[in-house]
């Protein structure tokens, strides 16, 4: 089944094309991968993807909804989560806070019945608990619920930011260069943390990575973008010999380079 | 288990504390009464304001006018219709304000609920503006109700305010709803509403990124903000019996300003304690202005001597106790008890 | 209503016109460089006239002499608070340096009332400048001619600082991106000084034209013109210098003309700038000329 299918989109700043007609269709289930030069417009997808930049020209439809002109919140309300490539988290909350604010969205109390703490209000405010931490324990932050998210170690953080996007209940999971900032190991290690995620919460996901070896490691399908526009798209066997791509890479350092 | 002791001992914290204002009211001067009063309207005022600055991280100077209209309404509400038309000799009143008359808590609220539809009119459309922009777009709201109630004569009096509002303030009535304004924003903050608002704060992108409404919950704090500036203003009036539309200037939000950030951002333990701080505190350097006898030299007192210091005193806080008495920690039976334990408390609690 | 009337509202609509764009470039070349509202702008702008005040008054300068130690006081205050309030608070989360900002104009204001006294004062006007003239039927006061040209020298002078001098570059960068502006080399503490030099210059020239105009200065004179010239600076979009001289222009051609034309509505007037200023804000979040 078809779960996300962009058309054609184009944003433009100013006189700058950030994205010149990209398309893209997932497909339930999928991990696919984007890649490209800094500055080739990954990011500005992501943002378009999840609301925060309107188009310019074209098209994004979710679940065979347009989801084209809907804020941000909406359409996390619809299905997609996202982390960021510089991670953002809710600094002064406690890394359970950080998770139960994803849960707000489907919180059925109105305001008074929060702050006079109705049996309704009761019950969902426990559920949420239970689901974070079941969440945290999936990822293995069980143990640091109660401390600051600003005083997490940088893996851990980048741990928490997944478990709260898990927690929108997402269908699909955009990831922002997970594997920035981390050591082989650890890239190691993330690479099968989100292939058991993708399993575990039946996600279809989509992924900017620099580091080559995650994204040739885990991705089934890769688009490659270069200045705003797809230069190739294919299975990593086939990315890795495209001349097209080799060549946009040339100034970086090769296919292999991580930037 | 820890919950039901803290809701206990809550409970009887706050019986002990309305035994308290009963013996007070009944014993002590009219004074100290009055100062006492006061300290509760700070107490309304700062923590309002923190729920809109401190927690949400929506930097508003708009609280005076939100309390002028809150003064206004519930006035024009209480007061019996002769004292209007002593009132409004210039001008009249117009009907059907002329003619109602009602009791004081009715009163209050729909001054508290107008003010809260002021804060939703321009919460909405102005919290699309981020930061300073706001800030200044919100000073401009209470300047222009200042402007507004100068001129329209025919409802507000304009310059000349109203005068010999009946006195129905009192440590009930203060205490009361400032008891009942930390319990809500308290409890408000302490709630998936609460972990939205302090998640704008902390990142508004990846707030919206988890799906939370931006505006809806921007304009949630303001309202709520607004409706409890709008009864603190009622307090106000009726404590002290005139009102003009110059009282509520950008002054006024400064204090509650000040009240916020000494008693921390996002710390309404600190801000309780400030805010009835500055009652006295304000009332003290009251003391600069008047004449001064010193071994038999008479100093004569300075006026605007009191603004300066205060502006001294705010210009401190601002430069060397940048978060507050308490930072943004939170008072809470666990940590009261083990301190008095010995024990070393868990730190930061209520977080 | 005649044409000349109207000719005559204009002069003077043009005039008040410079005087709200001279001080709506000071908030918008400190907002550029350091991103923040400086609150205590128009209490600086007051503190300008007070300056030519005692200068007259206490030492009997000639008033071109009073005027000109007053611009050379005011910009070391402008530096001073600079330097004081907001320095300290650079690396500071926003909030505390706006509070910061605002203490600061409070306690410049208070300051004013403990010191000069909080009546109002009159301010001397030397008979050269507010001699009338008449063109063509048109009668015009000689200041509002006067604050024209000088307004005219000053942008210019400011063109030729903000684009053609190393300190103009310095302040631009700071501007555009004040990290990498830092590890380029830029002295950010020098170029921020000048800033508030510029700035303050700038208010201590328009407070002179103002108190020719309104001859009374009192400690809160600073506010209104001061919340006008912001409103204006964020309507013209901040940190555009362009945005600031259009918005200070309008809003000072329509003030006058509009206690002109509608003298019920007078009272009116800052609520409708605050209306204006909200759609505006609504429809161009970052004012007319703003960078988005």
């Amino acid at each position: 089944m078809e779960l996300l299918k962009i058309e054609d989109l184009t944003k433009r700043f100013g006189g700058l094309v950030a994205v010149n007609r990209f398309s893209l269709s997932l497909s339930q289930g999928d991990l696919a991968g984007l890649i490209g030069p800094n500055g080739a417009g990954k990011t500005t997808i992501f943002n378009l993807i999840t609301g925060v930049y309107k188009p310019t020209e074209g098209k994004i439809i979710f679940m065979n909804k347009d989801i084209t002109q809907k804020k941000p919140h909406q359409i996390t309300a619809l299905g997609i989560a996202r982390t960021f490539q510089n991670i953002r988290l809710f600094s002064k909350l406690s890394v359970l806070d950080n998770v139960k604010v994803a849960f707000h969205l489907r919180l059925r109390s109105n305001i008074f019945a929060a702050v006079f703490d109705t049996p309704g209000y009761s019950k969902q405010e426990l559920e949420m608990e239970a689901k974070a931490e079941e969440l945290l324990k999936a990822v293995g932050l069980l143990e640091l619920k109660n401390e600051r998210a600003s005083a997490l170690p940088y893996g851990h953080q980048r741990k928490l930011e997944i478990a709260r996007a898990l927690a929108t209940q997402p269908k699909l999971l955009l990831l922002d260069e997970p594997a920035a900032g981390m050591n082989p190991e650890e890239t190691i290690g993330l690479m099968r943390f989100i292939q058991k995620i993708k399993e575990d919460f039946d996600l279809t996901i989509l992924l900017i990575e620099h580091d080559m070896k995650v994204v040739m490691g885990i991705c089934e399908k890769i688009t490659v973008l270069d200045h705003g526009s797809v230069i190739a798209r294919g299975t990593p066997e086939e990315i890795q010999n495209n001349p097209e791509v080799i060549k946009a890479y040339l100034g970086t350092g090769g296919v292999y380079a991580r930037s | 288990m820890y919950k039901k002791r803290s809701f206990w001992l809550t409970v009887v914290a706050v019986s002990l504390f309305f035994l308290f204002i009963y013996v007070a009211q009944n014993s002590l001067d009219a004074y100290i009464i009055r100062i006492l009063n006061v300290a509760a309207i700070y107490v309304i005022l700062g923590v309002s304001l923190n729920l809109i600055n401190g927690f949400t991280g929506q930097f508003s100077l708009g609280h005076a006018g939100f309390m002028a209209i809150g003064a206004y309404a519930s006035a024009l509400l209480y007061m019996s219709p002769q004292l209007k038309a002593m009132n409004f000799f210039i001008k009249p009143l117009i009907w059907p304000l002329s003619e109602i008359q009602m009791p004081f808590f009715p009163a209050l609220l729909i001054g508290g609920l107008l003010a809260a539809g002021a804060g939703f009119l321009v919460g909405a459309p102005c919290l699309r503006v981020k930061g300073d922009y706001l800030a200044i777009v919100t000073y401009g709201f209470s300047e222009i109700i200042r402007v507004l109630f100068n001129n329209l004569q025919s409802v507000t009096n304009g310059p000349l305010g109203l005068k010999g509002l009946p006195t129905y303030t009192n440590l009930w009535w203060s205490w009361g709803w400032a008891i009942f304004t930390i319990f809500f924003i308290k409890r408000l903050i302490d709630s998936s509403y609460g972990r939205a608002l302090k998640a704008i704060r902390d990142d508004e992108s990846a707030a919206e990124a988890m799906g939370v409404n931006l505006l809806y919950h921007k304009t949630l704090a303001f309202v709520v903000g607004a409706f409890f500036a709008g009864i603190a203003g009622g307090l106000l009036g009726s404590l002290v019996m005139t009102i003009d539309p110059n009282a509520f200037n950008i002054f006024l939000t400064f204090q509650i300003v000040l009240i916020v950030l000494l008693g921390g951002l996002g710390s309404i333990t600190g801000t309780v304690i400030m805010g009835a701080a500055m009652a006295f505190l304000m009332e003290l350097l009251r003391a600069v202005e008047v004449p001064m006898n010193f071994f038999g030299i008479t100093i004569p007192g300075i006026p605007g001597m009191r603004m300066l210091i205060f502006s001294i005193i705010l210009m401190i806080a601002v430069l060397f106790f940048r978060r507050g008495i308490i930072g943004d920690r939170e008072f809470s039976w666990e940590g009261f008890i083990s301190f008095f334990k010995g024990r070393p408390s868990r730190g930061r609690e209520g977080e | 209503m005649t044409w000349i009337l109207f000719l005559q509202h204009l002069v003077n609509g043009a005039a008040l016109g410079f005087v709200f764009a001279l001080v709506a470039i000071g908030y918008t070349l400190v907002y550029g460089v350091v991103k923040l509202v400086n609150f205590a702008h128009g209490d600086i702008f007051m503190m300008a006239t007070f300056f030519v005040f005692y200068g007259i008054t206490l030492f009997s300068f000639p008033w071109w002499l009073a005027f000109a130690i007053a611009i050379f006081l005011t910009i070391l205050l402008g530096m001073g608070v600079e330097k004081v309030a907001y320095r300290p608070l650079r690396n500071a989360p926003r909030i505390s340096s706006l509070c910061s900002a605002i203490g600061m104009s409070f306690l410049l204001e208070n300051f004013a009332v403990v010191v000069f006294g909080g009546r109002q004062k009159p301010f001397y006007q030397p008979e050269v400048l507010i001699k009338t003239i008449t063109i063509a039927n048109v009668r015009i006061q000689l200041v509002s001619i006067v604050t024209v040209i000088v307004s005219v020298g000053a942008l210019l002078f400011l063109n030729y600082l903000v684009y053609k001098t190393k300190m103009g570059l310095a302040m631009r960068a700071l501007a555009h991106d004040f990290d990498t502006a830092k590890l380029m080399g830029i002295n950010v503490d020098k170029t921020i000084s000048f800033t508030f030099a510029v700035g303050s210059g700038l208010a201590a020239i328009s407070a002179i034209f103002w108190a020719l105009r309104y001859p009374q200065i009192w400690p809160f004179m600073g506010v209104f013109p001061g919340w006008r010239a912001f409103t204006a600076a964020i309507i013209g979009g901040i940190g555009s210098i362009k945005g600031a001289m259009i918005g200070g222009f309008s809003i000072g051609l329509l003030t006058i003309l509009m206690v002109a034309f509608m003298p019920n509505m007078a009272g009116y007037k800052d609520a409708f700038i605050f209306v204006a200023l909200v759609l505006i804000l609504l429809f161009k979040p970052t004012g007319l000329f703003g960078e988005a």
